[in-house]
């Protein structure tokens, strides 16, 4: 499995005019590839993991080429990723509770999805009942309704209804957040597995807690006011960021052990820009560090290092980048 | 010195919402359509010389036409006079039995909402009991021993029995706004609970009361005129829901003679219409939100 | 400073009030001058509704909390003016804690109305900006304006600024920066940090343990309502006794190393908050009969406290 992204860009449609939430985005994920997408709020994660999926008003397409597998994905027509969804790239949506009929038994409501995209339930049973073994989950809780389960107990439901169909992009949005710490734990350890016994291909995991994706993700991607800031596997993000915003947000984490009185962490002085009027150039320019001239051009996201893109006119000059 | 300043401050913040309430479309459009009938309301009656009951066309039922301008009923009567002299009934009713309807209303609904416990579930029992009254078997009850209705009365009445709904509305908006940090915050600044409803829960609310007010004012027009169509309207007054049925009743339907009913029903639809677009640009003027800057 | 004495908050629940719910179940710790206690606890811990206790907002069922050796437990309304002045809170949602259709200054009015009412204007408006630069927020940008027109960060600032106008000496923060951006959210902490080294006393309501380490010398950790843990900041992270400590130091996400192979059970059903034996009884992998009674808080090392039936041989 393959997903490229080409320039995607995708606006909110506004009564005060069109909110640049994700402009020109070009990535691609690897066969098995789980991607973090993280970013601090407003920053176009949720845009962008929306947009492969489920790209309703007021988002509107503006341009750019979404590619699974090699075909294209008619993400901006609704009818027409009717087969794509759930078949071949599905959405964990980020609260479950809200996610599940409430009047309906889980038994039901998953017939009822399955007919939906002419599937028998009936087949597909069996393989329903061993995913609830592993990710324990009695069979019981077909019979129940959604308010009998705990938080946790209903986000790995949905995990593994997302997953029923084998599809080969999983986009998991924020499905940790509300969650106590063994759950978060659970659920995300669960997501990796997932991927190992081949319920998905590959996945993009949607947070703004970057330490959840230190554990379980293969690479990170950093978004900043609807740009693409750098992307890279992770242990390089966390332990040697290149873009200065990703250098900045790694240093402002608390980790365990760390002291005010030993070691005082710095946040990024200033706001995100408001993206109905977003500045020329790299939006991260006015709480740069280092900005320069240069900084008024958007600045391309290029490979400088092995599988490492960054967007940054700063580090292309490091490495001295040609292209 | 320092005077001046407090005041000067104060100016600020009410010129502020009249500079947004003046500016505001549907608050520009309802006001003039209100202001329009009542007008009509106060000085119609001095615009015509017809009494409303006297028999002024000899020649009965006639369409609107210079001398009548919206044509007579069937007995000859000036439509004109009874409708300009109706819509002051209607603005009496709908003041006097909104108003006291909404005042009952954010009283129980306040002190109930704010307080919860034991009063809260009294209240609340006391509502739901108002509530289930069926108000026409008790006004046809009323009506039995009272040997003249007034305007007064049918708007008390009005008032009495449509509090309910403004006092549960209010109760459970209070209710939420209560759990809000910011009344917390004002709990901890020393805040008396008086204060606190009427400064800080009251103002967030105050498109929500409006509003109450502006459902009661049409209700209890709507009311009035159901009651008037019926024949328990007020017997020393007219009204537009009794104009309405004066025409019903002498055929103005089977007939054709529009100019008697039009008028009035058309009257109660333009007043309460407004109202409600009042409404609307009122909650926009009050909820920095909601503006446009 | 502020000490807490067998706390107690049970809810009446179920139909005619028939069951109860013990939200926080005999709990005891205290605050010095010029300290910062961690209160660490998951949802339904009980953690906010202590902090609610102390700040007056929610009755005390049980026991006692003294100010400064003052029983304010039985204070009522209008006796806790002075009080405070010297306690006062900032909580989670900055944009919930103001009023919206008000411009975000009024609550300055509001204490100078209620506790400085003798204080013209012109020094009232000096006194303002002071306290205002002292929290870094630029008085030309944040006076004068509404609560949407700033950002979360700019708010909780704000409101711990109204706090200090008070020159209050204790301020209780709930989960003040769990909604804001990472990049602010170190601001703000840095903020309280240095207000503690002037003097304040901060009770640091929380989930998450690495903010806890990184500002507070004192950690309480609470678990459905009763103290599991207690002690130094440093001892119970690097040697967790409780077996729900080590659950949750063993399960959260860190940085600087991955998951151990550490199984977690989760909570099956929500906490029914019945007061027989230890809470933590269904997801304790060391329980045994002994659990059925509640175990009490004893002393291990200095300053680190467990309230298990393991450490009392």
């Amino acid at each position: 499995m393959n997903l490229e992204v080409e320039n995607l860009t995708v606006y909110y449609q506004t009564l005060k005019g069109k909110v640049r939430a994700l402009e020109n985005a070009t990535f691609s994920i690897a066969d098995g590839e789980i991607m973090g997408l993280a970013g601090e709020s407003g920053c176009g994660k949720t845009t962008l993991g929306h947009s492969l999926i489920h790209l309703v008003p007021p988002m509107k397409h503006i341009h750019g080429k979404v590619t699974l597998d090699g075909k294209v994905l008619p993400i901006a027509q609704y009818e027409e990723m009717n087969p794509y969804r759930f078949d071949e790239i599905s959405l964990i949506p980020q609260y479950a509770m809200n996610a599940m009929n409430p009047i309906r038994k889980i038994g039901q409501m998953t017939g009822e999805l399955l007919r939906a995209k002419k599937h028998s339930y009936k087949n597909i049973l069996p393989e329903f009942k061993r995913r609830l073994d592993l990710v324990q989950l009695s069979h019981e809780v077909l019979n129940m309704y959604p308010i009998e389960l705990s938080g946790g107990m209903k986000q790995r439901m949905v995990m593994v209804l997302s997953t029923l169909l084998d599809p080969l992009l999983l986009i998991a949005d924020e499905i940790t957040s509300a969650l106590d710490v063994a759950s978060q734990k659970a659920v995300s350890e669960m997501l990796v597995e997932f991927r190992d016994k081949g319920f998905c291909k590959s996945a993009i995991v949607i947070t703004h807690d970057i330490s959840i994706l230190y554990q379980i993700a293969d690479t990170i991607m950093i978004m900043y006011a609807g740009q693409l800031a750098e992307k890279g596997p992770t242990e390089s993000i966390i332990h040697d960021p290149l873009h200065p915003y990703t250098k900045l947000l790694i240093s402002s984490l608390p980790k365990i052990g760390a002291k005010y009185t030993e070691k005082k962490l710095m946040g990024i002085p200033g706001k995100p820009p408001l993206l109905l009027n977003p500045p020329r150039g790299c939006r991260f320019r006015k709480r740069c560090p280092a900005a320069f001239e240069k900084c008024v051009e958007v600045p391309p996201f290029v490979e400088v290092e092995k599988d490492h893109y960054v967007a940054c006119w700063k580090v292309m000059e490091d490495y001295d980048y040609t292209r | 010195m320092n005077d001046n300043i407090k005041t000067t401050k104060k100016e600020k913040n009410r010129n502020e919402f009249l500079y947004f309430a003046f500016r505001n479309r549907k608050l520009q459009i309802g006001l003039i359509i209100i202001l329009f009938f009542l007008i009509l309301a106060i000085f119609g009656p001095f615009m015509t010389d017809h009494k409303i009951y006297a028999y002024a066309n000899p020649t009965g039922p006639t369409p609107p036409n210079s001398e009548y301008w919206f044509g007579t009923t069937f007995f000859g009567q000036d439509v004109f006079t009874q409708v300009v002299h109706g819509l002051r009934s209607t603005f009496v009713v709908g003041i006097l039995g909104g108003g006291i309807g909404t005042l009952i209303g954010i009283i129980i609904g306040f002190t109930a909402g704010y307080t919860g416990g034991v009063l809260d579930e009294i209240l609340n029992a006391f509502t739901n009991i108002v509530l289930v009254i069926p108000t026409l078997a008790v006004l046809l009850i009323i009506a039995a021993y009272l040997d003249v209705r007034s305007l007064f009365t049918e708007s008390v009445f009005i008032g009495l029995t449509a509090w309910p709904w403004v006092a549960r509305a209010v109760r459970s908006q209070t209710f939420s706004l209560r759990s809000r940090e910011f009344v917390d915050l004002a709990r901890l600044s020393a805040v008396k609970p008086i204060k606190i409803i009427f400064s800080e829960i009251a103002p967030n609310m105050m498109s929500y009361l409006v509003m109450s007010f502006i459902l009661q004012f049409g209700g209890a027009i709507l009311n009035a005129a159901t009651l008037d169509f019926i024949g328990l309207g007020p017997t020393n007054a007219i009204s537009l829901g009794m104009v309405m049925q004066y025409a019903v009743q002498w055929g103005a339907l089977q007939f054709g003679m529009w100019w008697w009913f039009v008028p009035p029903g058309l009257a109660i639809t333009a007043i309460v219409g407004a109202l409600y677009s009042m409404n609307v640009g009122l909650d926009e003027v009050f909820n920095p939100k909601l503006r446009e800057t | 400073m502020i000490t807490l004495d067998n706390i107690s908050k049970v809810y009446r629940v179920g139909t005619f009030g028939g069951k109860e719910l013990h939200a926080v179940n005999q709990v005891s710790f205290n605050i010095k001058d010029g300290e910062v206690v961690s209160l660490i606890g998951e949802s339904g811990s009980g953690k906010s509704t202590i902090g609610k206790m102390i700040l007056k907002l929610i009755d005390i069922t049980d026991g006692r909390i003294y100010f400064n050796d003052q029983d304010i437990t039985p204070l009522k309304r209008n006796e806790l003016k002075e009080y405070y002045r010297n306690v006062q809170g900032v909580f989670q949602d900055p944009f919930s804690s103001f009023n919206p259709i008000f411009k975000a200054d009024r609550m300055f009015q509001i204490i100078h109305d209620e506790f400085y009412p003798h204080i013209d204007s012109k020094p009232w408006k000096e006194k303002v900006e002071h306290t205002l630069t002292s929290v870094g927020l630029n008085p030309e940008h944040i006076l004068g304006k509404y609560p949407h027109q700033l950002s979360g960060g700019q708010l909780q600032r704000f409101l711990i600024a109204r706090a200090l106008l008070l020159d209050i000496r204790f301020l209780v923060a709930d989960e003040i920066i769990s909604m804001l951006d990472a990049s602010t959210r170190i601001d703000v902490l840095n903020l309280l940090a240095e207000l503690k080294l002037k003097g304040l006393s901060i009770l640091f309501i929380t989930h998450d343990l690495s903010l806890a380490n990184y500002i507070s010398e004192h950690a309480v950790i609470l678990y459905r309502g009763s103290v599991v843990e207690r002690g130094t900041t440093g001892k119970i992270f690097n040697n967790p006794l409780h077996p729900y400590t080590q659950m949750l130091v063993a399960s959260v996400p860190r940085l600087d190393q991955k998951w151990d192979e550490i199984v977690s059970v989760e909570s099956q059903s929500t906490p029914t908050g019945g007061i027989n034996g230890c809470a933590y009884l269904d997801r304790c992998p060391y329980a045994h009969e002994k659990c059925e009674t509640m175990p009490e808080l004893i002393q291990v090392e200095p300053n680190h406290f467990v309230a298990c039936w393991k450490f009392t041989d």
